[in-house]
């Protein structure tokens, strides 16, 4: 026997915890780039594969909670930030997780080792594009906070630094993006064309992930504009 | 006139039974909703919100229910009319306790959106209209009290918008925001017991005052009502200092520390919502019956200046306490555990804001709906961008309810109206 206007029907779920837990788990699929790798560098496919695994069991359970968050917003919810922003979030966000999986899926796939000039760059690489999704994981832990003051003074401020730290580190990934694709041109002629082909390819995609990770910054940065 | 005294004892007893079985619907349910934000935020346990609830219910209905208990006992209908006939008036407001009270009922069952306030006044406007002539309701009085239905939601929004930007200024975007939170709560408590306080001397007392041969001036009452701010500050001072910065919280949120400050600010604030629902909700289970008590015991004079007995507040704080005690704690367990989204900082700036309105109004004799006036206090707090998500259907279930429960208030009257008329009419 309770009233059906009891006001506890006013209060939607907040979106930004939910936003929070998918973040996690996708940066947590991205840092799951780094042992790949070195399973990779070290020809233990066996070990990859196991690790190709896990990569596809949180991308697919980022994909339930991407669903399930697109379920509780009705249009009805009345929200300090814009609806589409938030979904513009979590699409990013999800992007993160699809771009890991789908390197390491090409890479075991054809089995591509890495020419052992570029190894440590390469590992190096790929360190620096998970440290800028880490970074934007940050970024999106301070959402709650950002709610407690309303969007205003000093919060705004700090992850504002946040952001900035986030843009700072995405460009140090291009810069090593830049040096490694290099110094594969200078070996490119000594392997054979479609495996060099791919590993453009995946250099490129590594630094999509770093991409993905700032705009995700970035959409933030959009939602505090408001 | 002889109904009077033949079925006198007869009729007040009904009404009493009546009144207490709608005041028993507001505590087992309504109160439910004002108290609901403070056991949701974790402020107060169920238990605390309960006792609280006890207490404030009770002094609000007495010491601030006066006024709304006498615009329902005679403003909405025109006593002029009833001269001739005052047994219509006592049928009509038997009537309406009951009808008011089943639909309380039966609507709950059936997780129907009800007000209080909107089952009475329904009530009477339909028996009076439908059962004498249109000529007995007191139309520009009725118009006011459905416009302060709009209004109320609305002011008591404004009021929660600028309170919670007060403590976002003062406290949320300050480097310091715990020691700010320490500094400023004492000047938000002297607040919510000056309020009180002014309301409760102003209008509320009034009857107790004369009764003792006390009168005040208005300065006077300031006065006194600042010194209640400044004790209840002292007080809730003493509390605060209780409240020490646990680092190991901020771990999670850096504002962990903070919300427990606003935390201990809500019991207060809480008792401020539970005293306003008081003064408001319980008239509308109290007004009717003071209407039949005081036709009958002056053998059918309409227009008798008769002071309303103390014992007629009393028995609706009692309904109250006991819908509460019986079925209350169960709906309050439930609203709590479904709001969990909002903090102490929020739900104090609602609560204040609500409050506010709903004493203001009850100073005034308005009857407003407690529950909207949360509700309209909610998205004042949710417009400066201090609430996750709110679910706009909600204000849809409130418009639900204006077009639901006054016509079914007023339809239930109705029958009950000719039902005691022909039972008693023929006397």
């Amino acid at each position: 026997m309770v009233f059906s206007n009891s006001i506890s029907n006013l209060f939607g779920k907040s979106p930004i915890k939910p936003l929070q837990e998918h973040m996690s788990l996708v940066v947590e699929c991205a840092s799951k780039l780094e042992p790949f790798f070195e399973a990779v560098l070290a020809d233990e496919w066996q070990n990859a594969s196991d690790i190709f695994d896990q990569i596809a069991d949180d991308e697919n359970g980022a994909d339930d909670l991407k669903k399930q968050f697109r379920l509780n917003m009705p249009k009805s919810l009345f929200m300090p930030m814009s609806r589409g922003d938030l979904l513009g979030i979590l699409a990013q966000q999800d992007n993160i997780a699809n771009a890991t999986k789908d390197v390491c899926g090409l890479v075991l796939g054809r089995e591509m080792a890495i020419p052992s000039v570029l190894q440590s760059d390469f590992i190096a690489y790929v360190k620096s594009a998970i440290q800028t999704c880490e970074k934007a994981r940050k970024a999106i832990e301070e959402l709650d906070e950002l709610l407690e003051t309303g969007f205003t003074g000093q919060e705004v401020k700090f992850v504002q630094k946040l952001i900035r730290d986030l843009d700072a580190q995405e460009q140090k990934v291009d810069k090593r993006e830049r040096k490694l694709r290099h110094r594969l041109f200078k070996i490119e002629a000594e392997i054979p064309p479609v495996h060099v082909m791919f590993l453009y390819n995946i250099i490129d995609n590594i630094g999509g992930i770093a991409d993905t990770a700032e705009q995700v910054g970035n959409q933030l940065e959009l939602l505090l504009a408001k | 006139m002889e109904l009077f005294t033949t079925y006198g004892t007869l009729l007040i007893i009904l009404a009493g039974l009546f009144g207490f079985f709608m005041a028993w619907g507001v505590g087992a349910n309504d109160v439910a909703n004002a108290m609901g934000t403070s056991v949701g935020s974790k402020a107060l346990t169920i238990k605390q919100a309960i006792l609280i609830a006890m207490v404030f219910e009770f002094a609000g209905a007495y010491l601030a229910g006066g006024e709304v208990t006498s615009t329902i006992r005679k403003g909405i209908v025109d006593a002029e009319v009833f001269t001739d006939s005052p047994d219509l008036l006592v049928f009509g407001m038997l009537s309406a306790l009951l009808a008011a009270g089943t639909w309380l009922m039966v609507a709950s069952f059936m997780g129907w959106p009800v007000s209080t306030t909107h089952s009475i006044v329904g009530a009477i406007v339909g028996f009076a209209a439908v059962g004498v002539s249109t000529d007995a309701v007191n139309w520009g009085k009725v118009s006011t009290i459905v416009a302060s239905w709009v209004v109320s939601p609305v002011i008591a929004g404004t009021m929660a918008f600028a309170i919670f930007r007060s403590v976002q200024h003062l406290i949320l975007i300050q480097d310091d925001p715990f020691d700010k939170a320490k500094k400023y709560a004492p000047m938000y408590m002297f607040l919510v017991g000056f309020l009180m306080a002014m309301v409760t001397i102003l209008k509320g007392l009034k009857h107790v005052f004369k009764d003792i041969g006390i009168s005040m001036t208005f300065g006077e009452s300031i006065v006194w009502a600042i010194m209640f701010g400044i004790f209840v500050a002292i007080l809730g001072s003493f509390l605060l200092s209780k409240v020490k910065r646990d680092e190991a919280l901020e771990a999670g949120n850096r504002f962990a520390n903070v919300e427990r400050v606003f935390a201990v600010l809500m019991i207060f604030t809480a008792c401020s919502m539970a005293f306003a629902h008081g003064s408001n909700d319980v008239a509308n289970a109290v007004g009717p019956l003071a209407a039949v008590v005081s036709v009958v015991s002056s053998g059918g004079d309409i227009a008798a200046k008769s002071v309303m007995p103390s014992w007629i507040l009393l028995l609706g704080g009692a309904g109250i306490v006991f819908g509460l005690a019986t079925y209350g704690y169960k709906v309050m367990g439930t609203i709590g555990r479904k709001i969990t989204e909002l903090t102490p900082s929020r739900g104090f700036s609602a609560e204040l804001g609500a409050a506010a309105t709903v004493v203001f109004a009850s100073g005034t004799g308005l009857p407003i709906s407690t529950t909207h006036t949360l509700v309209g206090a909610v998205l004042g707090v949710g417009l400066a961008r201090g609430i996750g998500a709110l679910n706009l259907r909600m204000i849809g279930s409130i418009f639900l309810s204006w077009v639901v429960t006054l016509p079914a208030g007023a339809g239930l009257a109705i029958i009950f109206f000719f039902f005691f008329k022909a039972v008693f009419g023929s006397v």
